[in-house]
């Protein structure tokens, strides 16, 4: 009767310490990607394509205030 | 540029850059499966929420439409739609890729999936009645009338159904939403500056399209 008990408590240390495990082992992550600097790599393509999108948008919308402007004058001319 | 007149228009800028420079450096959650894809929440789920916010505009000018039709409201209510659409498509196309890294396939058959891509059908359709109908008040009032019936249609797709049924996606399904994240309160500091900033650059493009389609307009 005693052996059973024991086993059974083994069991439960077992099961126990095997999900505390699971918690403490370390999620993969993209670390040595970091640790060798090249994400900074991304980062400023990600940059460079967000700078272009914007200049590009900033440019549009210039043009258009112009083009507006001239609509504008030539309107009034025509009054 | 006048800083004081587009100042909005900076702050799109500032608030993007940010966000794509610390979304990729700073620290996240390490959890299991979602591993670095948890930076994906910086990314595809602002489109979404920008989608909607978009759209929440669309019907308050749809709303003006039909108090006060003929004041040009219409082409206001339509190219917020347009936008939204545009950030809900890029939602649904960063979604599936992240759904294939995640859930195992980019079609997970997941409520919230399905009822966005209903969604968005239902605006598509919003796009079929406009381009219909030939009559410049036909298509402001029936537009307009159509609108609230797809904004009242896209809120329990997106929000209510998902959380109702078993759903993957956090938020819903008794699936935590940002909690799930022991983080969260550092990615909200991410997060939500990406919100304001596509919301931003959304309403940038709805700007300009709707300057293009007044000159157009006075042209002819």
């Amino acid at each position: 009767m005693k052996n059973i008990f024991q086993k059974i408590v083994a069991i439960l240390f077992l099961l126990v310490s095997g999900t505390l495990h699971a918690q403490t082992t370390e999620v993969e992550m993209a670390d040595a990607f970091r640790a060798d600097g090249k994400i900074y790599v991304v980062v400023a393509m990600v940059l460079i394509i967000l700078a272009g999108f914007f200049v590009y948008l900033i440019l549009v919308d210039r043009k258009l205030s112009r083009i507006e402007k001239e609509q504008k004058s030539s309107a009034e001319k025509k009054n | 540029m006048n800083l004081k007149k587009h100042w909005w228009k900076a702050l799109a800028i500032v608030l993007l850059v940010y966000v794509h420079t610390v979304g990729l450096l700073a620290e996240v959650p390490r959890l299991n499966i979602l591993n670095e894809t948890i930076r994906a929440l910086y990314f595809h789920v602002p489109m979404w929420f920008g989608m909607v916010l978009l759209y929440a505009v669309s019907v308050y000018y749809a709303i003006l439409c039909l108090r006060k039709p003929g004041q040009g409201y219409d082409t206001w209510s339509v190219n917020f739609a347009h936008t939204g659409t545009l950030l809900g498509i890029l939602g649904m196309i960063t979604g599936m890729l992240w759904a294939n890294y995640t859930w195992g396939s980019p079609w997970h058959g997941d409520p919230k999936q399905n009822g966005a891509a209903i969604a968005l059908l239902v605006y598509l359709a919003y796009f079929v009645l406009r381009g219909s109908l030939e009559s410049e008040e036909q298509k402001e009032r029936l537009s307009a009338v159509y609108n609230l019936f797809a904004f009242a249609a896209m809120v329990p797709l997106i929000f209510i159904i998902p959380r109702l049924t078993e759903s993957v996606h956090p938020g819903s399904g008794g699936n935590p939403g940002f909690n799930a994240y022991d983080l969260d309160s550092r990615m909200r500091l991410v997060f939500y500056p990406a919100v304001i900033g596509w919301f931003l650059v959304g309403l940038w493009l709805v700007n300009i399209r709707v300057r293009v389609q007044q000159v157009n307009k006075s042209n002819s």
